[in-house]
């Protein structure tokens, strides 16, 4: 809301400067979001009049003016096209000083000029610069235009909470600032308009406490074409409310004065009575703005005979406005309440100056005065027959105000102050609330009513909010928070997200941080199976879907990387992917499985380019590595496992499913190559993404007694068929040993001269230790037989001399 | 025996000592003399032919020239185990000045170095993390936190929705709710995490952090919360800077206020970091609204609380001289390496 300071200061003008009371207000907590001078600092400017024009002889488009400046006339070269005998205008005189020149005596293709005649943008005023700024006709010549227009005044603009109605008017503002300095507050006096004429225009009320007061006023023969007088159109102005017509000028400025929206109505277009009702589906208006609106049912409306013509409390009609043909007016001020007005005009994708404020609370006492006040207004400026004030009330409907308890004992409880019984009855009679109190031996209660344009006022914490921004929050105490130390249980089973994180930066990743909604297109690249949750009102087309995976975030900032020269991308993110069953039709909470997810992506060289370094390029077995890394932080790595997986984004021959005991983990691989084609990625891409619920679970250690007695080792080679994996040789090993076996190591895999192209030969590091005594040669050839026997039955594997 | 040869043998030992070059030629050089076959080892051993009475004479003259040529040869023996040292030293030296290999480290994201900054410093004083669902009911998001359907505070959040009833969360107080819903108080939490709204400029991404705390105890009042988010801001900041409070409006909170802190860039003296004011808005804050205690089940005459929530993306920029926000969500490792 923007409005004028020296408006504001015709209620109260404390003694502090622009930039004070702008402080003042946004600790008070009406929030100023910033202020500017209304015109530039200019001086020496004063109303002209031209009062005789003439061609230039050399120059088509300059104009030589004879100008007065009151008393003395002064010759000027003028190139406005506006510039025409006898209207006023802003005059700088020689020796002006305007924005960043001087004005000085000048020669223009030869003839002189004495002074500058001025835009509204030379002056600072606005953005206008087609013509001449044009003064009333009754300007008087020689005045200073500063003065004339009071320019000396700065444009407020501030941001309302929503909860602070009763400041959205200048009545509002002043009080308020009244309240804050301790100031006495001037009222505007408003008096009854006596009718001259007999007409009214009947209304019948049928929406109960939606509408529990319409005030309506006919006035008629009113000059439209009547100019509305200077003072007001600058207020309208630094309201940043355009000037239009007397008779919307003066509504505007009622509702800037007062808060009071009004709406007026041409007299002849109405037809039969106003009927207040809500709508029944389907009826259509066309608005104001010359939108056509079906509406939707519970929309508060005005009709008449013919039908809708308004939505009440944010947009008046088309076929009965008021166009430059009107004569006769039907004036409305009505209170709407809050909650029929809340959200419709944003459902009908509105938002007007009317229903800001009755959605946030108008003042159910104002309608009448608000009526008297531009009546008053209207037959001064725009003449007219006003009829009699028609008040329609359903005195059961009206709001009531609440009788609301305050606790002495509560306010120090809430605020931690220590603050006196007085300067709380103090603080309320400031407020214009009405109190009484009532003093027991242990505590002091009263009772409190607001007054009706307060409509935040309803428990004893609305007071208590009261109370402390009046005595100031930055008055009241601050204490640390003093409470039993009692300490905090920490799961050591628990591995904290932060220790796999750091785990991985020592590991070369670096964390990213991606949307969680995805483009459905690259998702269904990288995760064509799941059906992702859509949003209803998504930004973009690029950000219209909940990730089913961290991939597609991760792969786009590896193509975003890739794109801008990083030859090398390690990424990792933790965050939460989100998923429903397939075809979900109405979604609910307990469809959506939101999950907690460790992805990350590798591209690139194995190490970064240094000297020495290996120029190798990342394979599968770095991103395991890396992968089983975090595995070992559980202290339970041999509980993972790797079997063959199947995943659509990923290679068929390179990836892998991991597994605890019977719970799926998660998916390592190299990205398809037809995934990464369309991708446009041209090089390896690999993935993993892990359920962190899965990995961030370790046993607590317990501890075993080593063995003194030597450990033995045997190495061996074996050659078995190129398909036997790892995990088969492991378990068979496993299989054929007992307590003494301690280890294997499979520290070498072979293919090629030499060896059957199907067949590969598996180095093995065999480890024996017995717990209670030191192993035969005997003993550990047996193991070592039995161990090649059990590859060769199960396994096919020959013994490689 | 001549005294002369054993002179003359003694000169030549001591030529071929001082000639030698390397330990094996000093070693044949010490067989040639000193060895059983050798010349003085000869010269002692033909004593025998000489008259009984020359014997201890010559003898101890051949000694002596033994004990000189034994001296020589450990001498240059030194010295040529002190050249191959030396020289073995030269041949290893390395540029020390080279990188060393492997070296690499990632890094975490800047927003996540704050928010692991401001867990900390809250778990110091006992409060727990708790964690909740970003896909959220509008119950959670809204209606428990005293924003009925048709609230005007809801045009304050632009809600990216799913259906009428689910909606990403526009702020990480439902997990206030949904806290305050399973404990007993009293309790103290904070709750970081992801949000959402519908806005993207300049100085907004439709998705950010926040972190939300909330203080639950029989005398919780805000003298307490201005003594916590006071301290925080100076422990953050590592500064004595100053802090105000400002009265606001959040239907969950009551009283409400805005907070801010004494511009970091310029210590209040106005820049352009903090638009010429001297102070940055860095978080909201208010005692918990007594519906919104009701509407989980703890009765506000028993206890009172207090809330507070902020940016840590905000935060990271103004700790780390971030100028744009979106930096954050772009993931260009250039950027994010800057903070390793």
């Amino acid at each position: 809301m923007k409005f004028s300071e020296s408006w504001l200061r015709e209620y109260v003008s404390p003694d502090l400067s622009t930039q004070e009371l702008v402080d003042q207000l946004t600790m008070a907590g009406l929030e100023v979001e910033g202020f500017e001078p209304v015109a530039s600092q200019f001086s020496k400017v004063v109303v002209g009049e031209i009062l005789k024009i003439e061609k230039h002889p050399d120059a088509d488009k300059l104009a030589i003016c004879t100008v007065s400046s009151g008393e003395e006339t002064h010759q000027v070269v003028c190139g406005a096209s506006n510039a025409r005998q006898g209207i006023k205008i802003p005059f700088a005189l020689i020796g002006a000083k305007l924005e960043d020149f001087k004005i000085k005596k000048a020669k223009l293709r030869g003839v002189e000029s004495f002074g500058m005649l001025c835009s509204e943008r030379e002056l600072g005023i606005s953005d206008k610069h087609e013509g001449l700024m044009e003064l009333p006709a009754d300007a008087p010549a020689g005045v200073d235009v500063r003065e004339y227009l009071s320019l000396d005044d700065s444009i407020i603009d501030l941001d309302l909470t929503p909860n602070r109605s009763d400041c959205l008017s200048m009545v509002g503002l002043g009080r308020e600032t009244g309240l804050i300095n301790a100031l006495d507050v001037s009222t505007i006096k408003i008096e009854a308009v006596s009718k001259t004429i007999n007409d009214q225009f009947e209304v019948d009320l049928k929406a109960g406490s939606a509408c529990p007061r319409f005030v309506g006023r006919v006035i008629k023969n009113i000059q439209l074409d009547a100019e509305t007088p200077l003072w007001m159109k600058e207020k309208l102005r630094r309201s940043d409310v355009r000037s239009i017509d007397p008779v919307v000028d003066v509504t505007n400025f009622v509702m800037l004065e007062l808060g009071q929206p009004m709406h007026a109505y041409d007299l002849a277009k109405l037809q039969g009575k106003t009927v207040v009702r809500q709508s029944e589906s389907e009826e259509k208006v066309t608005l104001l703005d010359g939108s056509d609106v079906t509406l939707a049912e519970n929309t508060l409306l005005i009709t008449d005979d013919s039908g809708p013509i308004g939505i009440a409390g944010i947009m008046g009609g088309l076929s009965t406005s008021v166009t430059e043909t009107t004569q006769d007016i039907y004036l409305e001020s009505a209170f709407f309440a809050p909650t029929s007005i809340t959200g419709r005009a944003r459902s009908y994708g509105m938002n007007t100056d009317a229903s800001h404020r009755f959605e946030r609370g108008v003042d159910w006492k104002g309608q009448a005065d608000a009526i008297e006040r531009a009546t008053a207004l209207l037959l001064e400026i725009a003449g007219g027959d006003a009829g009699p004030t028609t008040e329609s009330v359903l005195e059961n409907d009206l709001p009531s105000i609440p009788e609301v308890s305050l606790r002495l004992n509560r306010v120090k409880r809430v605020l931690g102050v220590e603050i006196e019984e007085s300067q709380i009855d103090d603080i309320l009679s400031r407020l214009g609330f009405e109190h009484v109190s009532n003093v027991t031996k242990d505590d002091v209660t009263w009772q409190v009513k607001a007054p009706a344009y307060r409509f935040d006022i309803a428990i004893e914490a609305d007071l208590i909010e009261e109370i402390s921004r009046v005595y100031g929050y930055n008055n009241l105490p601050v204490r640390t928070p003093r409470t039993s130390l009692t300490m905090a249980p920490v799961e050591e089973g628990v591995i904290n997200l932060n220790k796999i994180k750091d785990h991985l930066v020592t590991r070369g990743y670096q964390e990213a941080i991606t949307y969680s909604f995805v483009d459905p297109k690259l998702q269904a690249v990288l995760d064509p199976e799941q059906d992702p949750i859509g949003l209803a009102n998504p930004l973009s087309s690029e950000m219209a879907v909940m990730r089913t995976s961290l991939w597609p975030g991760l792969v786009k900032a590896l193509i975003h990387n890739v794109n801008r020269q990083q030859t090398r991308v390690r990424l990792f993110e933790s965050g939460l992917r989100f998923q429903q069953p397939p075809n979900t039709a109405n979604l609910e909470m307990a469809d959506v499985r939101q999950e907690r997810m460790l992805a990350g992506v590798l591209l690139g060289p194995k190490m970064p380019e240094i000297w020495g370094n290996s120029s190798e390029v990342v394979d599968f077995f770095d991103l395991k590595g890396d992968v089983e890394s975090i595995f070992k932080l559980t202290g339970a790595e041999t509980e993972f496992t790797f079997d063959v997986g199947q995943h659509p984004a990923l290679h068929p021959g390179q990836t892998a499913r991991i597994m605890r005991g019977t719970n799926l983990v998660g998916f390592i691989g190299l990205m398809d190559p037809r995934a990464q084609k369309k991708l446009g990625i041209d090089q390896n891409v690999y993935l993993f993404e892990l359920k962190l619920d899965e990995i961030n679970s370790r046993h607590v250690p317990e501890a075993q007694s080593l063995s003194k007695f030597p450990e033995v080792r045997r190495d061996i080679a074996v050659i078995v068929d190129s398909e036997v994996s790892a995990a088969e040789i492991n378990a068979c090993v496993e299989s054929a040993t007992d307590g003494s076996f301690q280890n294997l190591m499979l520290f070498d895999v072979y293919q090629g001269k030499g060896i059957d192209p199907n067949r590969k030969s598996v180095a093995l590091g065999l480890t024996f230790q017995h717990g209670s005594r030191t192993l035969t040669d005997d003993e550990i050839n047996k193991f070592v037989d039995e161990i090649v026997e059990a590859l060769t039955i199960k396994l096919g594997a020959s013994l490689r001399n | 025996m001549q005294v002369s040869d054993l002179k003359e043998i003694t000169e030549k030992a001591q030529s071929a000592i001082a000639a030698a070059e390397d330990a094996a030629t000093l070693d044949s050089v010490r067989v040639t003399y000193l060895g059983k076959k050798g010349n003085l080892t000869a010269l002692l051993k033909g004593l025998g032919k000489l008259p009984a009475e020359e014997r201890p004479a010559a003898g101890a003259e051949i000694n002596v020239a033994k004990q000189l040529v034994q001296d020589a040869i450990n001498t240059r023996k030194e010295i040529l185990d002190q050249a191959a040292i030396n020289l073995k030293l030269e041949s290893e030296i390395i540029d020390v000045t080279l990188p060393g290999r492997d070296s690499d480290l990632g890094g975490l994201h800047p927003v996540t170095m704050v928010l692991q900054r401001i867990e900390n410093f809250f778990r110091s004083v006992g409060y727990d993390v708790v964690e909740g669902p970003e896909i959220e009911d509008d119950y959670h998001n809204f209606e428990a936190l005293n924003i009925p359907h048709h609230h005007p505070a809801r045009a304050m959040h632009d809600t990216f929705y799913f259906n009428p009833n689910m909606l990403l969360r526009t702020h990480t107080s439902p997990v206030q709710v949904r806290t305050m819903e399973e404990r007993k108080p009293p309790f103290r939490i904070i709750c970081p995490g992801r949000v959402y709204r519908v806005d993207s400029d300049l100085t907004h991404t439709p998705m950010f952090h926040q972190v939300e705390g909330l203080l639950i105890d029989e005398n919780a009042s805000f003298a307490d919360l201005k003594g916590t988010i006071i301290e925080f801001l100076q422990v953050f900041f590592e500064k004595d800077l100053d802090v105000r409070f400002r009265p606001s409006y959040f239907p969950f909170t009551e009283p409400s206020a805005e907070v801010d802190v004494q511009c970091v860039h310029c210590v209040g003296k106005g820049c352009r970091v903090c638009s010429n004011t001297g102070w940055l808005e860095v978080m909201g804050a208010g005692m918990v609204h007594p519906k919104v205690l009701e509407a989980s089940g703890i009765d506000p005459e028993e206890y009172t609380g207090f809330a507070f929530g902020m940016g840590p993306d905000r935060l990271a920029m103004l700790r780390y001289g971030v100028d744009d926000l979106r930096l954050f969500f772009e993931n260009d490792q250039r950027f994010l390496k800057q903070f390793n």
